[in-house]
């Protein structure tokens, strides 16, 4: 009984320094920011407690507005292109070049697809930012095959900036989906999609109603972490655009990093900041907790 | 299985699903003609995701007024590594390496130790409430930057860390160990029963479980984590930009980013700044291919 009870219970001291380490840097920071958007604070007098003044300027505030209509937009860049197209390259790689080329082939394809993932977010701005300079390459491209009457100022123009930068996520987000979903299928039963063959299904008849079926987990946790990925876009906006010209591509991280850091509004940052982060957490929950739905019903 | 198949082999079954018998020439050739074709079409694509890389690779060795008289496009016609010698010195480039190295590492080290511990007491000790510790782990895992930015921040100053990369160290430590600890844990469920009934007949410590049974047999895992704890820390920019402001703290994505517009850099040189943040990318990925390529879905801090 004696030598059982030397490994039951009394675990909780392990995770000590983690939940210290948590406290400090997470939890208690985290708090603070809820209670600092409560006040206007320029970060060295003293702040003064406003009450929610703070969320009622945000009502109508046209730099707020702007950063979450961009945000939704995004959606499509960072949430919605890059899942379908992950889903369809990692279906013809896997059950198409796999097959008929080797795995090795299709091997490479996916690392290929993958690579701008490894980059920093950062230096992928730059790069595309080069690119897409008035005088760049991709205006150089353009007017290479005889399209120069598209060349534009990509990020100059206000109606143009934030789909240049979507540009630039689909390319950098697509290896994310493509990995997963092809790991995925790897892990799939492959009896289901003999029998649908032998059901006289087409292969893309097999795609739609069995392997996204199949791969159904994965692609719930995909769209899960682009979309709250998508809500703490930064550094494709800094590097790119800054935000503008004007608001056109203004983003909540970026606005509160203005408010923090450029515009010494402390208070009203932090408003932001929590807004973003109820969001995020809603969504998150949101989602889960219709996963598990789903999860109950099915076995019920 | 035997029966599934008498089942459809009693239906009619149409010719496409059935390859290889009785099929025309033409057919065979169409097949040959359609696989091709898609493995050009997935070329072409692999050309344009790699496009980027290639047009800064040619044009950071290209001289400035290559440049301007032949367009980005074109080869160098007298290639050169100025504007990457002119860049590299001007930030000190090695130093923001050097800074890259040793915070991502640190971190990498720290945050799966943390990580290890915390799935420990939660995964195989089963302390009361691991549910909800767990489910509070992965809260804080997707938590914005900008909700703890700013106390951070003025913590870092308030302690005099401000501008240290040990500032760095420490929030990123426990930043990677959030998801870590979910990562490690739910790993962890399908640790070995016997083993540890196993130690536990022997008498075996805690101490002495975590180090020789639990951390062999889970040091694959501990390996991976620590593979994306080192890769996600290179490439952070948001906190990184805030807490390190002096050029010789830089790391490399905020050398990269963050000169762009302080030195008075030409286009030539901006090229060859975004090839030397670019190139260490690419060896992490030559190293940890499998790794990285397998994808991790427990969770991801981008």
């Amino acid at each position: 009984m004696n030598r059982r009870s030397s490994l039951d219970g009394g675990y909780a001291i392990f995770m000590l320094p983690g939940l210290l380490a948590f406290l400090v840097v997470i939890v208690g920071p985290f708090l603070a920011t809820i209670g600092i958007s409560f006040t206007k604070w320029n970060g060295v007098q003293p702040p003064t407690w406003v009450g929610i003044d703070n969320y009622v300027n945000l009502l109508s505030d046209p730099y707020f507005a702007a950063s979450f209509q961009n945000t939704f937009v995004l959606l499509l860049a960072m949430v919605v292109i890059p899942t379908v197209l992950g889903l369809l390259l990692a279906g013809l790689l896997y059950s198409f070049v796999g097959r008929r080329f080797g795995p090795r082939t299709a091997s490479f394809f996916r690392a290929g697809f993958y690579l701008p993932q490894v980059m920093p977010v950062a230096v992928a701005g730059v790069v595309w930012g080069w690119i897409l300079t008035p005088d760049g390459a991709l205006n150089s491209i353009l007017q290479g095959v005889g399209l120069g009457v598209l060349a534009q100022n990509w990020l100059g123009n206000p109606d143009l900036a934030l789909f240049s930068v979507m540009g630039m996520m689909v390319w950098f987000q697509i290896g994310f989906p493509l990995v997963i979903f092809f790991t995925a299928l790897q892990r799939m039963d492959q009896t289901i999609i003999e029998a649908a063959a032998l059901d006289g299904a087409s292969g893309w008849q097999t795609f739609i109603h069995v392997t996204i079926h199949q791969i159904r987990p994965e692609i719930f946790v995909v769209v899960l972490m682009t979309t709250i990925a998508t809500f703490k876009v930064f550094a494709q906006v800094f590097v790119l655009t800054r935000g503008g010209p004007g608001t056109a591509t203004y983003v909540p991280s970026y606005y509160t990093y203005l408010n923090f850091f450029q515009k010494d509004l402390v208070g009203l940052g932090s408003a932001v900041a929590t807004v973003v982060t109820m969001v995020v957490l809603v969504v998150a929950v949101v989602f889960i907790n219709f996963q598990a739905r789903r999860d109950l019903a099915k076995e019920s | 299985m035997a029966a599934n198949i008498t089942i459809t082999e009693e239906r009619p079954v149409p010719r496409r699903s059935r390859p290889g018998r009785r099929r025309s020439i033409r057919s065979r050739v169409f097949d040959v003609v359609q696989a091709y074709g898609v493995l050009l079409g997935l070329l072409a694509l692999l050309v344009v995701m790699f496009a980027p890389f290639a047009i800064i690779a040619i044009n950071a060795v290209k001289t400035p007024t290559d440049l301007a008289a032949n367009g980005p496009l074109s080869l160098p016609q007298n290639p050169t590594m100025d504007n990457i010698v002119t860049f590299w010195n001007a930030v000190d480039f090695g130093g923001a390496l050097r800074n890259s190295f040793v915070i991502s590492l640190l971190v990498a080290v720290f945050a799966t130790i943390l990580s290890l511990l915390n799935a420990f007491a939660l995964g195989i000790g089963n302390v009361r409430g691991a549910v909800w510790l767990l489910v509070f782990f992965m809260l804080a895992n997707i938590l914005p930057n900008e909700a703890i930015v700013y106390p951070l921040y003025y913590m870092a100053k308030f302690f005099g860390l401000y501008n240290t990369q040990l500032a760095v160290v420490i929030i990123f430590t426990v930043i990677q160990s959030a998801f870590g600890t979910y990562f490690i844990a739910s790993v962890m469920r399908a640790f070995p029963r016997e083993i540890l009934d196993a130690a536990r007949v022997d008498g075996c410590g805690k101490v002495q479980l975590l180090v020789r049974v639990v951390v062999p047999i889970m040091s694959p895992s501990l390996a991976v984590l620590m593979v994306f704890a080192f890769i996600w820390t290179w490439n952070e920019f948001y906190l990184p930009m805030v807490f390190l402001i002096s050029n010789s703290q830089y790391t490399v994505p905020v050398a990269v980013a963050v000169t762009q517009g302080q030195h008075m850099m030409n286009e030539s040189q901006v090229a060859a700044s975004a090839l030397l943040g670019v190139l260490p990318c690419v060896l992490f990925f030559l190293l940890f291919q499998r790794t990285l390529t397998r994808g991790i879905t427990a969770g991801s801090y981008r």
